[in-house]
């Protein structure tokens, strides 16, 4: 892919995953704006980046369960930088606990709207843009978890398998356009969404190991990708399971 | 306040004893500073990158505080070389950062898998304290939590006796939140290295005593299993940072490049057999053979400072029972000590490769920092039946000869032991209690080793 801008929005920052991927994209030269919902944070990630990478990086607020506010940033966004961004990469996420998203209403919905309907609300918008211009790229983090329904996560993994066909459709659209879009679906990472939970150890990435396979990821150009790579054969070995036998499951 | 642990098995790098612990790790500065200001009566240790060998930074009793994930750099200094960063930061990352542009470390340990903190925790000496001291001494301040006083900026002029409690406090005074550190201008980063054969122990002595004077880094590989005529037989490998005009051609037109071999991975626990004494006296005979007399060979930092950091886990090779280290200094007067633990270290082929010997320059006001001008002789020593016993005789002989034990190493020895190898110990247990009256800050050493009041 031709990126001509080398610019880019990290959406949720303060993710321990945003934070390796800022990192990547600045050791290629990137200025970067890193967004979130603590900017006191966000100045500390900011520093580390430009003391280790020369380059500029700046911060903003963004939440991205308010949507009205979506359109303000994109303006902040392209004043920032003076000009269109390259690309942005969508890493704001939630997962509660299961039981507890099927008990309360609130919490479902709060994990619908942060892992989708932000995405959709702010990207739009930045598809929009990119589609004028005629260059950019999208990418967000989905997950393996939006491949198959589970019992143990499956109100997360509906945001996600929402969030994954989204981009798909996003992707058909921008393509005349020549924009990229890139969805990144994760196995298991080492971050705080997971600190405290028995993952097995040989699955599951570092934030760093994963960045920099998502970025060369989004470098290339590539459409879809699992991180690690071999995550690819799990969930097709997953999604091969006929339903009456899935249905009877403990996974 | 409701905190998010994870139970993780813990033990130091030796793997020796693993013990549960719960884990909480922050990422962001307000995660740390509302577990630290809530933090109640659970006692907790913080933790670095684990390379401490023993039970250092494990608390079974309490919490264990990660501390690796608030690794920011906050500023550098292009003209002074020096550095802000958090207590998170590995000394690897600053290699990758700074190199490149011509600054290396002031002082590194034989692997840059260590946290600054870590590196100050343990005051951590490297092949150049001959001539240069400890890391405390390129630190010009840092940043410390302590559960009486909250933030306190220390050094070496202000509040300085914080600042000599805190090096070589092995986390007990509080948790290192920054340090601003002065790093070393280097023209490439290669090492300009002579190899040099020494065939006893003599040998090697004399030669350290009249030149190490006349390189920046100075270490001797040591054969632990060669006796008699040829006990403490050594390699020694002295250079120094290579000026650009050093370098070979190709190298010159980019003296900070150098290609990296990707590590390699110790992936299973080797089964107990592998390193058998035969095993160990082929790799010890071959080195000895293989290092000739060599000048002015040009490597690259990695492989002079780092040569295990090529194979991650390597710990794993010693199996599922693990190994303990054992790092002893003796001052310049108890050399026959060395000898004896040479000797019996000979005798009954313990220790296995991978036994180092240095010279040390003077020591520093830090009240449990361990370099006292001498001899220090670090090894491995896989864990077998009679291991305490054995490490007890070590204790003995260097107790006999006025010596001292590394705590970034120890795992085994006792409180008496320990109180009288350092006599700073009582000032130390004064300033913990003034500092952290409750008694939070606590780990499985400080327990075993009375450190704490
Ligand atoms: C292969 C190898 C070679 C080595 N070579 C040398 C050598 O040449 N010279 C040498 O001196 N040492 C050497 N060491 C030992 C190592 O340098 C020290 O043990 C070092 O302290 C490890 O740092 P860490 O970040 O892993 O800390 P850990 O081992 O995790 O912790 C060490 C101590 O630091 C404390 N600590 C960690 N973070 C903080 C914080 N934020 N605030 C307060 N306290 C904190 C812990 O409580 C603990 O007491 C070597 C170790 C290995 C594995
Ligand atoms: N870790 C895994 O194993 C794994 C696996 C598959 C997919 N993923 C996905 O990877 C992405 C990154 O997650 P992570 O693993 O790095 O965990 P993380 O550190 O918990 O990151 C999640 C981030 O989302 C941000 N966020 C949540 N709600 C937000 C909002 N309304 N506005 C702005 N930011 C918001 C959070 O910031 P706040 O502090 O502001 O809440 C947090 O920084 C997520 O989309 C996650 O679903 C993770």
């Amino acid at each position: 892919m031709l990126i001509s801008r080398k610019t880019v929005v990290i959406a949720g920052a303060l993710s321990s995953v945003g934070r390796a991927i800022a990192d990547q994209f600045a050791r290629r030269g990137f200025s970067i704006l890193l967004a979130g919902r603590d900017v006191d944070e966000l100045k500390c990630l900011a520093d580390d980046i430009k003391v280790r990478h020369e380059v500029s990086c700046s911060v903003r607020f963004f939440d991205a369960l308010d949507f009205a506010s979506h359109g303000g940033f994109l303006d902040q966004c392209v004043e920032s930088f003076g000009n269109t961004p390259g690309g942005v990469v969508y890493c704001a996420g939630y997962m509660a606990d299961q039981e507890l998203a099927q008990m309360d209403f609130a919490t479902a919905k709060r994990t619908l709207d942060t892992n989708l309907s932000g995405a959709v609300s702010l990207l739009e918008k930045f598809a929009a843009l990119f589609e004028e211009c005629g260059s950019g790229f999208i990418a967000a983090l989905s997950s393996v978890a939006g491949d198959r329904g589970r019992k143990s996560n499956y109100i997360y993994g509906a945001a996600k398998a929402g969030l994954t066909a989204y981009l798909s459709g996003l992707r058909n659209r921008l393509y005349s356009a020549n924009v990229q879009v890139i969805t990144i679906k994760p196995g298991f990472m080492d971050t705080a969404m997971t600190w405290g939970m028995p993952l097995p150890a040989p699955l599951t990435a570092s934030p760093e190991a994963a960045a920099k396979a998502m970025v060369k990821a989004i470098l290339r150009g590539a459409n879809v990708i699992y991180v690690p790579f071999f995550w690819r054969w799990i969930m097709m070995i997953i999604r091969y399971i006929p339903e009456w036998q899935f249905k009877k499951m403990n996974i | 306040m409701l905190l998010n642990t994870a139970s993780k098995t813990l033990s130091g790098w030796g793997r020796y004893h693993p013990k549960d612990c719960a884990v909480f790790r922050p990422e962001r500065n307000s995660e740390l500073k509302s577990f630290l200001e809530a933090s109640g009566d659970q006692s907790f240790i913080p933790r670095g990158l684990g390379r401490s060998y023993g039970d250092t930074a494990v608390n079974e009793a309490g919490l264990v505080l990660d501390m690796c994930r608030l690794n920011r750099m906050r500023h550098f200094d292009e003209t002074t070389g020096i550095l802000d960063c958090e207590g998170g930061v590995s000394l690897a990352e600053i290699l990758e950062t700074f190199v490149p542009r011509g600054w290396f470390l002031p002082v590194t340990p034989g692997t840059k898998f260590v946290t600054v903190a870590g590196a100050i925790a343990n005051d951590v000496h490297g092949k150049n304290h001959h001539g240069d001291g400890t890391f405390a001494r390129f630190v010009h301040s840092l940043e410390l939590w302590t559960p009486a006083l909250g933030v306190v900026t220390c050094s070496p002029s202000e509040n300085s006796e914080i600042f000599w409690a805190t090096v070589g406090g092995i986390g007990l005074t509080g948790v290192i939140l920054s340090a601003k550190i002065q790093l070393r201008a280097v023209e490439s980063a290669y090492v300009k290295v002579d190899y040099q054969r020494c065939p006893h122990l003599d040998a090697v002595l004399e030669e350290m005593e009249s030149r190490d004077r006349d390189y920046l880094y100075s270490v001797a590989w040591i054969d632990c299993l060669a006796k008699r005529a040829h006990l403490g037989r050594s390699i020694l490998m002295r250079g120094a940072h290579a000026r650009v005009r050093d370098l070979p051609r190709r190298h010159e037109e980019k003296p900070y490049k150098f290609s990296r071999r990707p590590p390699l991975a110790v992936p299973i626990d080797f089964p107990g057999f592998v390193l058998n004494n035969l095993s160990i006296k082929t790799f010890n005979t071959l080195f000895y053979r293989i290092n000739r007399n060599r000048q002015e060979v040009i490597t690259n930092y990695e492989s002079y400072f780092y040569p295990l950091d090529g194979i991650h886990d390597w710990n794993r090779m010693y199996g599922r029972r693990g190994f303990i280290q054992y790092q002893a200094a003796f001052p310049f007067e108890g050399r026959m000590g060395l000898v004896s633990m040479l000797e019996m270290l000979s005798e009954q082929k313990r220790a296995s490769f991978l036994a180092v010997l240095k010279c040390f320059g003077p020591s520093n006001p830090g009240l449990l920092s361990y370099p006292m001008p001498g001899y220090t002789l670090a090894l491995d020593i896989p864990c077998k039946p009679g291991i305490e016993e054995f490490t007890r005789e070590l204790d003995r002989i260097l107790l006999d000869h006025g010596g001292r034990l590394y705590l970034a190493k120890d795992s085994l020895t006792d409180s008496a032991t320990f109180a009288a190898m350092y006599p700073g110990v009582e000032a130390f247990r004064e300033q913990c209690a003034l500092l952290d009256p409750q008694g939070l800050l606590s780990s499985a050493q400080a327990r075993r080793l009375h450190l704490i009041k």
